[in-house]
């Protein structure tokens, strides 16, 4: 059983090499229960792996992941993903299948007798309602409401950890400004860890309660955004700090 | 739907087997008499088969049999019981032996091989010599001045030739001819036996190669040049007899070997004439040669049409013909459905497993499934005979073999690459990956199968009518027999209503694959 007072999820010295590539060279993260950690770094720094091991589509090669103080190897993979929320940069919702229906997948997966009225409220939640919305089909949706969608589905069966992979990062600016504000409330009303892996500084400092900047598979540093801010670790922080600031400049 | 179409399959493949326990002839099996698919074969083989019946001796035909290597290749392995051959062909094109020069010695040496080795029989000679009777148009012949083969020799740089493969090949064909008179053509195109008559009349070749006896010969007012430094060996027709019928039914030999000598060259050639120039019916000229040699009664049998190039519209020759018409639409449309329910039952599975195989592996076995396709069907159809014999179980394991591929192809390939993001996704939220393949790997395919069956069967409808030639029957049947007498408005009547059921199989499953296709899913990624 969940051990309640264990953080929500743990990486301890977590290694992963595909082939030639080492992804992870020892990572160790906390995510305290209902808190934000954000893993940003450039592509290959190895934050989507870890995002990855969390819900074991990754298998590390060495160290440990427990998720509310479960080791991940002692779960069955299906039921430790259903336990989860998910939402990937495009969304991945079934293209022949109904919004409410792909709202509803997780609890229908896990059995729910009750999985059209948790897909209803979650889609009440990010603000699609189905009477209007659940009858449709993914493609007659905007950009911006199919990611809504997808953010239903990765809440429906309320849990308590949503892993979020870049999902605001094909969105137009001023789509993704009104998801990310829309996320940021309710992950806090509903008290949900969630690690968000993302390249865009700003979107880490505005979401997250932490960021864990990530580079060649290893942790840079690890801090709450205004002490990244004042006090960057490294050269290579305060270098992405730079690049950040003048990109948006 | 698919259930009872293989049970009749089922039953149609046991028939044969069923009756393969009795002897041929006698009150029991019929006598399988078949020919090769021209004008003189169909002929000889019907007059066989007339002069069975009228001895009482019921009979199987199976005329039309691809070329030599399908019908000796079915006699051979007791599918068929007997054929009307030419010695020379035994010998240069079954023994694999040198040209001979005297008809008598020919004769002698296929029937003490062919007993030797496969038990088969050369009835004696039927009394005409066959020989290759080389021609050009009259123009060409007055214009040019030819007369004999060495003419022709001289004019040969001018000269444009097409010649069947056969004769290409045979050592007493073109090398022979380039040998022994320095013939020398412009160019040399293959021609199917078939189609040369009408491409030397309509002047897109200048000179072919024909049979002595042929009927075209005067049907086109061609001139057939003297062999004047006497280079082509005449060879002689009989009846090719298998061993089994030989062993079983000394009534059915004894019948066909009324009909040894009794065959000269005039007749035959007045006879086949009237098949090829006259366009009579074949049943009606076998059965007035066989009556006025006295070998059967002396009533007009199977007079009941005139010549098959009668007056009147195409609508009303099909009209005419829907007796024989529609059952061979039927078969058709059996040996398509049948081969094509059998491969979605193992296609669709196949796919499936190659695609949770993956990689290198699983692109190598679809790749495999494809050569099948590169096989020409006729060959395909030929490497049957010694396994299943003919008829209509090689048939449907043919075609069942040339619709593996399109189906393999469309469900790995669909299957694989449905959408990665909805597949990605699916897993990470927790699905199995059965449930994925049935929920959405499987749905979102669905269209690319489809039209991956539908390939196969507009490809089988087309394919289909070669199964003629070992036998099967079918709308190829009339195109078959079509060719060989160069009557456009008989193989017509075989490929308009072949080109029709491929339109309906197609509008059909496209009507299926409108069907299966998940809404919301884009047109244009299933249309892919």
């Amino acid at each position: 059983m969940a051990d309640l007072s264990a953080p929500a999820l743990e990486a301890v010295e977590v290694r992963k090499r595909f082939g030639a590539v080492e992804a992870l060279r020892g990572v160790s993260l906390r995510v305290e229960r209902g808190e934000c950690v954000a893993l940003v770094g450039e592509s290959g720094s190895g934050k989507s792996t870890l995002l990855r091991c969390f819900n074991r589509l990754v298998e590390p090669d060495g160290g440990t992941v427990r998720v509310e103080g479960e080791d991940v190897r002692t779960l069955v993979p299906v039921a430790l993903r259903r336990r989860m929320g998910y939402v990937p940069q495009d969304g991945g919702l079934l293209p022949h299948w109904t919004v409410l229906r792909n709202a509803g997948m997780v609890p229908w997966l896990r059995g729910d007798r009750d999985s059209a009225a948790r897909a209803g409220e979650a889609l009440a939640l990010v603000g699609l309602p189905a009477e209007r919305f659940g009858g449709r089909y993914p493609r007659e949706l905007s950009g911006g409401q199919r990611q809504r969608a997808a953010i239903a589905r990765a809440l429906a069966s309320r849990p308590s950890l949503v892993l979020l992979d870049e999902p605001f990062g094909a969105l137009d600016a001023i789509t993704r400004t009104e998801l990310q504000d829309a996320y940021g409330t309710l992950r806090r009303e509903l008290g949900i860890a969630t690690v968000l892996v993302t390249h865009d500084l700003h979107e880490a400092v505005l979401l997250a309660d932490r960021v864990a900047v990530l580079r060649r598979g290893r942790v840079e540093q690890v801090a709450p955004p205004a002490e990244l801010l004042a006090e960057p670790a490294t050269a290579y922080v305060r270098e992405l700090l730079r690049r950040a600031r003048v990109e948006t400049a | 739907m698919r259930r009872p179409l293989l049970l009749l399959a089922l039953g149609l493949a046991l028939l044969p087997i069923a009756a393969a326990g009795q002897p041929a002839g006698e009150g029991g099996r019929p006598v399988v008499v078949a020919s090769k698919p021209f004008g003189e074969s169909y002929l000889l083989a019907e007059m066989f088969a007339q002069l069975l019946e009228a001895r009482g001796i019921p009979v199987e035909r199976r005329p039309g049999l691809g070329a030599t290597e399908v019908a000796f290749g079915a006699l051979r392995s007791g599918a068929v019981d007997v054929y009307p051959e030419y010695t020379g062909t035994g010998l240069l094109a079954v023994l694999g032996e040198a040209p001979v020069n005297d008809p008598r010695e020919a004769y002698r040496r296929v029937a003490r091989e062919f007993e030797r080795r496969w038990g088969a029989h050369w009835l004696p000679p039927l009394g005409f010599e066959n020989t290759y009777a080389i021609a050009v148009r009259r123009e060409t012949a007055e214009r040019l001045g030819l007369r004999t083969l060495s003419d022709l020799a001289r004019a040969g740089p001018g000269l444009r030739a097409g010649f069947t493969p056969d004769f290409i090949g045979r050592d007493d064909g073109l090398p022979g001819l380039q040998r022994a008179y320095g013939f020398r053509p412009r160019e040399v195109r293959a021609l199917s036996q078939a189609v040369k008559y009408q491409a030397l009349a309509s002047g897109a070749v200048d000179v072919i190669d024909g049979y002595s006896t042929d009927g075209a010969i005067a049907r086109y007012g061609l001139v057939v040049l003297e062999d004047d430094r006497r280079f082509f060996p005449p060879y002689e027709a009989a009846a090719l007899v298998g061993s089994r019928l030989w062993r079983e039914s000394p009534a059915a030999v004894a019948a066909l070997t009324e009909l040894s000598g009794r065959l000269d060259e005039a007749r035959m050639r007045a006879l086949n004439r009237r098949v090829e120039v006259e366009g009579e019916e074949i049943p009606r000229v076998a059965a007035d040669a066989l009556r006025d040699l006295g070998l059967v009664g002396g009533e007009a049998a199977g007079a009941q049409g005139a010549g098959r190039g009668g007056a009147g519209s195409f609508p009303a020759y099909l009209w005419e013909r829907r007796a024989t018409l529609l059952p061979l639409a039927l078969r058709h449309l059996l040996l398509v459905g049948v081969s094509l329910a059998a491969a979605v039952a193992v296609a669709v599975p196949l796919g499936l497993a190659l695609e949770r195989v993956r990689g290198g592996a699983a692109e190598a076995a679809v790749r495999a499934v494809g050569l099948l396709q590169v096989v020409p069907s006729i060959a395909l159809l030929a490497f049957m005979i010694p396994l299943l014999g003919i008829g209509v179980v090689p048939a449907l394991v043919a075609l069942f073999l040339y619709s593996l591929y399109p189906i393999v192809r469309n469900t790995y390939t669909g299957v694989r690459d449905a959408s990665p993001e909805a597949t990605g996704a699916a897993l990470a939220l927790g699905m199995t990956p059965g449930q994925v393949l049935r929920y959405v790997r499987l749905p979102l395919a669905a269209p690319l199968i489809l039209a991956g069956v539908r390939t196969a069967a507009v490809m089988n409808v087309g394919t289909a009518t070669l199964a003629a030639f070992i036998g099967a029957g079918g709308l190829g049947d009339p195109i078959a027999a079509g060719l060989a007498l160069s009557d456009a408005r008989m193989i017509l009547s075989g490929a308009v209503p072949a080109a029709l059921l491929a339109l309906a199989v197609d509008g059909v499953l496209g009507g299926v694959e409108r069907w299966v296709r998940p809404r919301g899913y884009e047109a244009g990624r299933a249309e892919s």
